[in-house]
């Protein structure tokens, strides 16, 4: 058995528990695996862990503050920096809310464009999951062969909003700009183009024995747990929950689409793992369904120059990549917000995270983070 | 029944490591589908959307749009552009506000847009320019509108 030191000793009372004979390691803030500035601090017992004390706190930017002295149609930008991988879903969610508020009704073509932007978003947000964990794993040919396709989203993004990754494309009232003459023809390559390399990822590393056993039966979360957690996204409906808002609460034309909800039983990594893959399919075939039929007319409802939000709390949520996205806005009638509170995904899929990673070895914690596919500037806001 | 399947596992873990290693092994023969380019060397044209930066357009004869109103300033969530306005004296005596100086903060700027879509004639836009680095920081500091410039004859 691993016996401490007596160097190590003195670390042990850093340990929540406090107890001796187990070693206390940090993992961040500087660590590639966490993808970010997370700070774990693991205590281990050999290689078993025995407790994940997940430390936030170094990349707050106050955005929920910030967002108090900004205007309605200012604070959405900010939401791009929060999770920078769905950005164009956490716009939409702001978007939602403030028409909510005003009672707007926003034209067909521009619900439309933002359904399609945001599905090509969730399929950007996983082909990066996707790469991004397989090298978390050690397999780093999947990175490339990711970024591959997402490059091609991230070009018709550019030349559509203007921007790769922080777009702030979606404005109350529609959408800032109207589409590219050469959108809809660029997102049938792309998808063409995709359904011949899904294959290929299935055979690099979904069907690969080492990767299975590493993710399999590693990091499990039940189902009950999943809800008591908090959970959503990926994550939850790994565990069986049917926690789709854009089923459960269809916002935008979403209940007029034809899509499966993705849920897995396996409850494990593995399960998470197939629900992000099966979802990707799912996306191409809502871009799909809506390319050809987008409507004609304007992109954008007639709003007033100066947005003011009557009196009233308004609070709308949408399905991100990583799950529920929420924005609570309280307005006390004036041009700025009164309190702004944005519900993420990844703050309460990280909360899991000890939960599943305790009684595992060291080596499976990388895995299971992965799994859960966090965004660092999610969390912490 | 152990050693039977001690060996099938043996044997799909072989198989399923070499359809992997195929794949690689094309790419690694098919350098057409080579996905990286070298940066500097070459430049891909950027689409014309592209928000590089903002600048005020001139015209041939050194001529701007702005009329001094602060829109983009009231628009802008970060304080990144500052209007100076003086008082033009026309021929008649009558004192009319205009653009003295168009203070842009690259340094703050995030790229939102939201300048462009306030100014009601258009007088400024997104520009293509990405590589803004420099080894002073009080360089991001411009001024964008060029010396010597005015406003167009009939914009109000």
């Amino acid at each position: 058995m691993y016996r401490t030191t007596n160097i190590l000793e003195s670390n042990t009372q850093s340990s929540s528990l406090g107890e001796t004979g187990y070693m206390v390691i940090n993992v961040g803030p500087q660590h590639p695996a966490t993808h970010g500035v997370l700070h774990l601090v693991i205590t281990l017992s050999g290689e078993t862990i025995i407790n994940v004390e997940p430390h936030l706190g170094y990349i707050h930017r106050s955005i929920e503050k910030m967002c108090e002295s900004l205007t309605y149609r200012q604070f959405i930008y900010t939401t791009s920096r929060m999770d920078y991988l769905s950005s164009h879903i956490n716009n939409h969610c702001c978007a939602l809310s403030v028409e909510k508020g005003l009672q707007i009704e926003i034209p067909d073509r521009a619900k439309y464009i933002r359904i399609i932007l945001d599905e090509l978003t969730r399929l950007a947000s996983h082909q990066l999951w996707w790469g991004a964990m397989a090298m978390d794993i050690g397999a780093i040919t999947p990175f490339f062969y990711a970024f591959r396709e997402r490059e091609m989203i991230n070009d018709i993004m550019e030349e559509t909003c203007g921007a790769r990754l922080t777009m702030n494309y979606m404005v109350p009232g529609g959408v800032m700009f109207d589409l590219h003459a050469n959108f809809q023809k660029r997102v049938k390559e792309f998808i063409a183009f995709f359904k011949t390399k899904i294959d290929e990822y299935d055979e690099i590393l979904t069907g690969n024995v080492i990767f299975q056993n590493r993710m399999k039966g590693v990091g499990i979360l039940s189902k009950e747990d999943a809800i008591s957690y908090g959970c959503t996204g990926p994550t939850a409906r790994g565990s069986g929950v049917n926690c789709d808002v854009r089923k459960l609460y269809p916002y935008e034309i979403y209940n007029n689409i034809q899509f499966d909800e993705i849920t897995a039983t396996g409850c494990d990594s593995f399960a998470r793992y197939e629900v992000r893959m099966k979802e990707m399919m799912q996306s191409l075939s809502i871009v799909e369904q809506l390319i050809d039929n987008i409507p004609e007319g304007d992109f954008q409802a007639k709003t007033k120059a100066v947005l003011k939000l009557p009196k009233g709390e308004f609070y709308t949520r949408v399905e991100t990549a990583r799950g529920e996205f929420g924005v609570y806005i309280v307005s006390e009638g004036a041009t700025t917000p009164y309190r702004i509170k944005f519900r993420s995904p990844g703050f309460s899929n990280l909360s899991a995270l000890n939960h599943m990673a305790k009684g595992s070895k060291i080596g499976d914690l990388v895995a299971i983070m992965g799994s859960i596919d966090l965004v660092i500037p999610d969390i912490d806001r | 029944m152990f050693l039977k399947k001690y060996i099938s596992e043996i044997w799909r873990a072989v198989k399923s490591l070499l359809k992997g290693m195929k794949l690689t092994g094309y790419y690694f023969t098919h350098h057409k589908e080579i996905i990286t380019q070298n940066y500097p060397e070459v430049k891909q044209p950027l689409p014309e959307r592209f928000r590089g930066e903002v600048v005020l357009i001139h015209d041939e004869n050194n001529e701007h749009a702005c009329t001094g109103c602060t829109a983009c300033e009231l628009a802008c969530p970060n304080g990144t552009i500052k209007i100076i306005t003086k008082f033009d004296v026309s021929a008649e005596g009558k004192k009319k506000k205009a653009l003295d100086t168009f203070v842009y903060h690259l340094e703050l700027c995030t790229m939102c847009n939201l300048c462009i879509e306030a100014c009601p004639t258009s007088a400024i836009k997104m520009a293509q320019n990405f590589e803004h680095s420099v080894f002073n920081r009080n360089d991001l500091t411009k001024k964008l509108n060029k010396p010597g410039s005015k406003i167009r004859e009939g914009v109000e």
